[in-house]
């Protein structure tokens, strides 16, 4: 199981900043004082999300231009993993790069969820390059009316 | 020109324009002999979400979100806010010809490059 620190990705930040871009590279290298990419630390973290249905949870993960195959999910002890690849298709001869801000490589994603799940009933779609996972609660972990008699 | 003072009155009570905010997609561009390639990634924008302009010698793309799931929102990373960027178009580029699909949540455009705007040799005569 793999932890990572939580790394909001603030729309504040010019995506030129974000981990893994050429801007970062240069700065790195001129400025010491400018933090280096650290393996690990700054690698692709995917947003992640975690919503409170009535019947059940849902965790969204923005891992956008994968296909369906590259996702690995599971689930063990209350805890969901992801993880998944980005690869990069090789591109054609005499093409040059201006910009590549987009992550590229593999993440981890865990986090775990407050209440009783049933395991067997997880079920994952991917749309729009966003993975929505649907963890549907178990039935003491659904809120429940409680009658209380006032004497 | 004149204003009636009920003019004037409308203008004063009229809200402020709203400012509003952003997400700016990470791109890769990349250029060969032809034209060049645009990826904007645009996670949880549908078809029907995405705007392509061209005008002034301006790319805008900008991507409506589609709202993820209902509920409570027990932990949050994603910014709901939709998704805008700009860019200036290389005169070279051959607006009417630019193309454009969407690929789980990635904006791939492509922008070919006018063929008189090609770089080429020119042979002196005798």
């Amino acid at each position: 199981m793999t932890l990572l620190r939580f790394q909001p990705q603030s729309a504040d930040v010019s995506p030129a900043l974000r981990p893994g871009d050429l801007l970062r590279d240069y700065l790195s290298l001129h400025f010491p004082f400018f933090p280096q990419e650290k393996a690990g630390m700054n690698a692709w973290s995917p947003a992640l999300d975690v919503y409170d249905e009535k019947d059940a949870f849902t965790v969204t993960l923005e891992a956008p231009g994968l296909t369906k195959e590259d996702f690995a999910i599971s689930w063990h002890d209350g805890v969901l993993s992801i993880t998944g690849e980005r690869r990069e298709a090789p591109r054609p001869e005499g093409t040059t790069c201006f910009r590549r801000e987009r992550a590229r490589g593999r993440f981890a994603r865990s986090v775990s969820l407050p209440a009783g799940v049933q395991s067997d009933k997880i079920a994952a779609a991917y749309r729009d390059g966003v993975l929505t996972v649907t963890l549907p609660k178990a039935e003491e972990a659904k809120p429940k009316q409680i009658e209380v008699s006032v004497n | 020109m004149t204003t009636t003072p009920t003019e004037t009155a409308a203008v004063d009570t009229a809200p402020a324009p709203q400012r509003i905010r952003y997400v700016t997609p990470a791109v890769s561009i990349h250029e060969d002999a032809d034209g060049y390639t645009i990826e904007a990634e645009m996670p949880g924008v549908g078809r029907d979400g995405v705007h392509v302009t061209v005008a002034d010698g301006e790319l805008v793309l900008t991507g409506a979100k589609e709202p993820r799931a209902a509920g409570t929102r027990l932990h949050g990373e994603a910014d709901r806010a939709d998704y805008r960027r700009v860019f200036d178009l290389d005169p070279a580029v051959d607006a009417d010809r630019i193309a454009a699909r969407l690929d789980q949540g990635v904006l791939v455009l492509r922008l070919p490059k006018a063929q008189d705007k090609k770089p080429r040799r020119i042979t002196v005569g005798d």
